[in-house]
């Protein structure tokens, strides 16, 4: 059994690199929600949790979406509080209302909250329960999405390492090829393309258009992220046997050139084939890039804690758009997925991982980036006193990744500064 | 246990958070665990709020439970006392926080700290969030007032004629329904009335403001969602009276003058002060197509109500349901209801307002940004009265839904998403026309026409109960001679029609029988 791929780059990022402790002003992983439910289509997420989590999810979700979502709260009231016993019992009526309203849900994912986990409520005991009764009609399991457990992203993490045990073992002498992380349909489609192009097959998403569609694993079993926010999933599919490949995210012409690239060569793919393959998109993608990174070369960006998106996408602005980046704030840094983005950073850009809001907005006052990437609660204070910012929940919502998105990526953190140029009202400055 | 798929109003703290965004010179330390700083969004995105709340979050997450969350409030507490430095500080728990009982108050009583503190329970588990400002705003002006407050029974001196008349407007908050331009409104109208306003809070106000709010002769329960708790403690304590009439709709602001004067003694004639367009308008014989229109409202207790009023002595509409998800309105929607000869719908359950919308198949909706939903995917024009409301519902002109120009807007906006009735006439006398687009919306709506349209041919798609009901060729026919605007309705009476006849097959007679039958 294996681990990581040995990747050829330097493991560790030689800048600067602190800890910061305090208020933090990120989402908790119930948030992962939003793009899991859409991801997978036929499955529920039902948090257990207060009005808080059910106001959370339609609020960062900014508008109500559908009129019937696939997820809802189960809203936690005093006398629920009381009792856990009441508790169970409450559950199992809540989900059997639910399994007979929703006749296309195949599966339903309870979901722990900061209340459901402070009052020590069993979601796993629950949904072993509950399994039991709604055996053959839907397959029920829980994770964490709460905020004292996980950060925005984290909850994706949660829900996929969750789900790990139930992957089918991969028969010995098999291959295959899990994507690990949620990507869009269009960009899962291109990927397909391009690893049939290669020559790869047994290529599974994970997660995948439906909740069934588990990918096997085992000894045979190659896993790439294709989101930095799979860290915890990706360790236990190493414990199942499995080989991490170590490559920067395919965000950009290059980082979409190196991950195919690193699981090209693990294929043993020769490299002449993979260049040519590789090629026209790649090419095409510089050539989407060009006109964004006129705009944005040799501006100062400075990214806030969010998505654990942070450092790819520092990379990828340093490394293909030509900015100058003055400090990556992360919300949690795994350093197992991070490798091969690490050492293609500049050597003095200072990562802080964690968050003391107060003296992290200082920070940025102060050098007065041309780019601010932070959340939504934040974006529109930065603004309004004269820095542009890109608000990041963006980056994980809109399909960015691979080389034919690598344009639409750039032109979301140039939008700003060209609409700065556009507008001949009220001060920027 | 209650299942949820949308909440109409957010936990207490979020109310709490609102009121003292609204405000100058306050701080709320909340303490909450990582995750519930998404309330900034709420702010800084729909209302378009250029600054972050004034709020610090303790923001704990699983490694600090049970040792170090209490040590987390009281550096939460000194930081912000140090570097905000509010002239009072607020001190809540939001709905974790409760759980784990580190009694953030008592904590900040006993810390020493260089500030005025309030204490806030906020109850996460029983209420909600228009509850959690109405506490909020009552407890801060309880704690700032009642050492003024004179001794019990005292008569509360009468004003000295030198004095010019004054009231303090009590209630508007941000996230509230037009409040920036409500409050303005009402201050001009009573500018017009010579009555000063005193203090307009929480909107704007600092907790000094609030220590002034006695010197005013009344008070203004503008928002008694947020307002009626503190109103009043007010009149208990203060002896100050307070005037209860919402000032929206033309009758109402009319009213609300009429009241103003007589709590404050003064002669005023309603005529004077200030006119809207709205009775010409609803009398122009252009608005007599909106004679009868079917309206559902359904909004928090004071906009329902003021609403409905105005739908139909105001519009002439007919109202055919009205409700509220406020439960601490209920009793004043209920009466309200009543007088139309309606069961009030009282839910905060998204679904059911959706079923009930369904079942009446009004003409049109006033709701919240739920309803605009519901609507929009029925097909039924809407217009959004209320909160919770979105971004759009934040316009950037001045548009107030209370006073005269109050009721200018809400006749605009009403109709607006209504055929207008030249052009429904006209729909009427072009019908046989083969030039005559059958799916044309209205003409002002762009692709929102697509949605009343599709009412028109889905709405009763399948008769309730009995799906053995047929429509013969021919009458299928004439059916489609009827605009399409009012042809789900024409369907709908048809085979309503034809199931009290006990008849299995509906003939072209069968649907005049029906129109005849409904004509009323």
């Amino acid at each position: 059994m294996s681990s990581v791929i040995a990747s050829s780059v330097e493991e560790h990022h030689p800048g600067p690199q602190t800890q910061e402790r305090g208020q933090r002003a990120v989402f908790c992983g119930l948030t992962s929600i939003i793009w899991l439910h859409r991801r997978i289509q036929d499955a529920f997420f039902l948090v257990v949790g207060s009005r808080t989590c059910a106001h959370l999810i339609q609020s960062a979700a900014g508008v109500m979406i559908f009129a019937e979502p696939r997820f809802a709260t189960a809203i936690l009231s005093e006398r629920d509080l009381a009792g856990m016993a009441d508790c169970h019992e409450e559950l199992d009526r809540v989900v059997g209302e639910l399994i007979s309203r929703r006749g296309g849900i195949n599966r339903l994912f309870l979901v722990g909250s900061c209340p459901s986990e402070v009052i020590k409520l069993d979601l796993e005991t629950a949904a072993a329960k509950l399994q039991v009764k709604h055996e053959n009609r839907v397959r029920i399991s829980a994770f964490s999405g709460s905020g004292i457990e996980t950060t925005f992203t984290q909850g994706e993490d949660q829900c996929l390492k969750s789900t790990v045990a139930e992957l089918p073992s991969l028969a010995s002498g098999e291959q295959n090829l899990i994507v690990l992380g949620t990507v869009s349909d269009i960009v899962e489609d291109q990927f397909r393309r391009l690893f049939d192009d290669l020559g790869i097959g047994n290529v599974s998403f994970y997660p995948g258009r439906k909740a069934g569609d588990l990918p096997a694993v085992g000894e045979g079993t190659r896993v790439i992220a294709a989101q930095p926010f799979v860290g915890e999933t990706a360790r236990a599919l190493i414990d199942r046997g499995a080989d991490l490949i170590s490559a920067p995210f395919p965000l950009g012409a290059e980082g979409s050139k190196s991950w195919f690239e690193a699981v090209a060569s693990v294929y043993d793919v020769p490299q002449e084939r993979v260049q040519q393959i590789l090629e026209l998109p790649y090419q095409r993608a510089k050539r989407a890039l060009a006109p964004h990174r006129a705009k944005l070369e040799g501006k100062r960006v400075h990214f806030l804690p969010d998505s654990q998106l942070e450092i790819p996408m520092a990379r990828f602005l340093s490394e293909e758009c030509g900015l100058e980046v003055s400090e990556i704030g992360t919300p949690f840094h795994d350093q197992l997925v991070m490798q091969g983005e690490l050492a293609r950073l500049a050597k003095d850009v200072s990562i802080v991982e964690g968050q003391d809001l107060d003296p992290a907005l200082a920070r940025v006052r102060e050098s007065r980036p041309d780019l601010t990437v932070c959340g939504m609660g934040i974006a529109n204070a930065l603004e309004s006193e004269g820095l542009r910012t890109k608000w990041s929940i963006e980056l994980v919502f809109s399909p960015v990744q691979g080389f034919d998105q690598a344009g639409d990526l750039a032109a979301l953190f140039a939008k700003p500064l060209v609409r700065q140029d556009i507008l001949e009202v009220g001060s920027w400055s | 246990m209650e299942l949820t798929l949308w909440t109409y109003e957010g936990p207490p703290h979020v109310g709490a958070i609102r009121v003292a965004a609204s405000m100058r010179d306050v701080h709320l330390m909340l303490h909450s665990p990582q995750g519930d700083t998404y309330a900034d969004l709420l702010f800084t995105m729909i209302e378009r709020d250029g600054k972050r709340p004034p709020v610090t979050y303790t923001t704990f997450q699983a490694r600090d439970l049970g040792s170090s969350t209490a040590e987390m409030v009281l550096h939460s507490l000194r930081e912000a006392a140090e570097r905000f430095k509010p002239q009072v500080l607020m001190v809540a728990d939001s709905c974790t926080a409760e759980l784990i009982q580190d009694q953030p108050g008592a904590l900040a009583l006993g810390a020493n700290l260089p500030v005025p503190v309030i204490s806030l329970e906020m109850a996460a588990y029983t209420r909600k969030e228009n509850w959690g400002a109405a506490e909020t705003f009552y407890q801060l002006v309880r704690g700032l007032l009642s050492r003024q407050a004179p001794p019990p029974g005292s008569e509360r001196p009468s004003r000295a004629a030198d004095v010019r008349p004054s009231v303090n407007l009590l209630g508007p908050t941000k996230l509230g329904f037009r409040c920036r331009d409500d409050v303005v409104e009402i201050e001009r109208l009573l500018t017009s009335m010579g009555v000063d306003v005193n203090v307009v809070a929480p909107l704007g106000a600092s907790p000094r403001d609030l220590q002034l709010i006695p010197k005013a002769d009344a008070n203004v329960n503008l928002c008694p969602e947020v307002s009626d708790l503190t109103c009043s403690w007010l009149a208990r304590t203060f002896g100050m009276p307070t005037i209860t009439t919402i000032p929206m709709g033309w009758g109402a602001t009319r009213d609300f003058i009429t009241e103003v004067a007589s709590v404050l003694g003064l002669d005023i004639d309603v005529d004077a002060v200030g006119e809207s367009r709205l009775p010409w308008y609803s009398r122009s014989i252009d608005s007599t197509y909106l004679t009868g229109k079917r309206v559902f409202v359904f909004a928090d207790g004071s906009h329902a109500v003021a609403a409905a009023r105005v739908a139909r002595d105001e519009m002439g509409f007919e109202v055919v349901g009205l409700g509220t998800y406020s439960r601490e309105r209920a009793r004043d929607v209920r009466a309200a209801a009543k007088e139309y000869g309606l069961e009030a719908l009282i839910t905060d359950n998204y679904l059911e307002v959706e079923a009930r919308v369904q079942e009446l198949q009004p003409e049109m909706v006033l709701g919240t940004q739920m309803e605009r939903h519901i609507a929009k995917r029925l097909g039924i024009p809407c217009a959004v009265i209320s909160t919770p409301a979105h971004v759009q519902d934040y316009p950037a002109r001045y548009s107030p839904q209370m006073g005269f120009e109050g009721a200018n807007v809400l006749f605009d906006t009403w109709v607006h998403p209504l055929i207008m009735g030249l052009e429904e006439h006209l729909l009427h006398m072009f019908r046989d026309d083969f030039e005559f687009n059958d799916s044309v919306g209205p003409s002002h709506l762009g692709s929102e026409g697509e949605g009343a349209r599709s009412t028109g041919q889905s709405a009763g798609g399948q008769p309730d109960g009995d799906k053995t009901l047929v429509w013969a060729f021919d009458a299928e026919k004439e059916l489609k001679k009827i605009p399409f605007f009012v042809r789900g309705k024409a369907r709908r009476n048809t085979e309503r029609f034809a199931e009290e006849q006990g008849l299995s097959t509906i003939e072209v007679d069968t649907l005049y029988d029906a129109k005849a039958h409904f004509s009323n």
